[in-house]
């Protein structure tokens, strides 16, 4: 399922060690032994974030050749990137109209509008889908 | 995981919280900020989605208050609604957030509003959600456009 998808990727790269194993690989492959080297951590610890990474997509493993090197899957990654770009776009818009709202307001506002009725007014506050 | 862009929002999904946080500037007070998120007449104006209609069912924002409202589509009704934990007018906003849909699972919304000199205001919002599950979906979710098609580019690339 495609949402248990995003949040492998998600997860996956929640772990520092892992972000960092990603932020080398955009560089170039790299085997598990060349991976492991800075770390203060067995090959088998990498191995296990790896599998991690692997699960999400994020990385593949060439199977012909002999060192098996590690490959970013960049798509994968750029989508993500993508999903948090469009996400905050939509936020800007809200935004821009809120810039708008806050242009027709006098500087000397009360902050604190008239206290409204607690239960549900008879005539509830609604906008159509006004630009 | 950050997205930033000059004068523009940024938002920043924390590695190690289930947390999205996003900062806003405005060239307003912060009076001015605090009222349009406090005031009815004026959240219907810019909170809801544009293709949708947004009605306040009631909205109490003081300590202790509580808000719902209804975005509504085609016939279609989304109901919102939380309560007001602490609210200080013109600097502080904390509330929970709730879709009436999946009415157990709560966010943890916090709004700090700072003057930041010459007229202008700094917003900052952070939704702490119950999970990462549900973190990355709210960050996926309210895209209409596009969200399916990025679904299915992300099922045909982890199908490969």
């Amino acid at each position: 399922m495609a949402a248990d998808a995003l949040s492998r990727v998600f997860s996956a790269l929640a772990d520092p060690t892992r972000r960092d194993m990603v932020a080398r690989l955009t560089l170039a492959d790299a085997t598990v032994n060349e991976l492991a080297e800075p770390y203060d951590v067995t090959v088998q610890a990498v191995s296990k974030h790896l599998k991690v990474l692997e699960d999400a997509g994020l990385v593949s493993r060439s199977r012909e050749a002999q060192r098996r090197p590690v490959h970013l899957e960049a798509e994968v990654f750029d989508l993500m990137t993508k999903w948090i770009e469009r996400y905050r776009r939509q936020a800007e818009e809200r935004y821009r109209r809120l810039d708008d709202v806050l242009r027709s307001l006098p500087e000397d506002i009360d902050p604190v509008p008239p206290r409204p009725a607690r239960q549900p007014s008879s005539k509830p506050t609604q906008t159509g889908a006004k630009r | 995981m950050t997205t930033t862009s000059t004068h523009e929002t940024q938002i920043i999904a924390d590695p190690d919280v289930p947390l999205v946080r996003i900062v806003r500037e405005f060239d307003a007070t912060r009076e001015q900020v605090f009222r349009a998120h406090t005031d009815p007449e004026l959240i219907v104006q810019w909170l809801g989605p544009r293709d949708l209609t947004m009605t306040v069912d009631h909205y109490d924002c003081r300590t202790g208050g509580s808000y719902r409202y209804v975005h509504n589509r085609d016939g279609e009704e989304y109901g919102f609604n939380g309560t007001f934990h602490e609210v200080r007018p013109s600097e502080l906003i904390v509330q929970t957030f709730s879709f009436e849909g999946f009415p157990d699972s709560v966010a943890l919304e916090r709004l700090m509003i700072e003057d930041i000199g010459d007229g202008r205001t700094r917003l900052t919002a952070t939704s702490l959600v119950d999970s990462f599950e549900g973190r990355d979906a709210f960050l996926a979710s309210g895209m209409e456009t596009g969200v399916r098609e990025g679904y299915e580019r992300l099922d045909e690339l982890l199908a490969r």
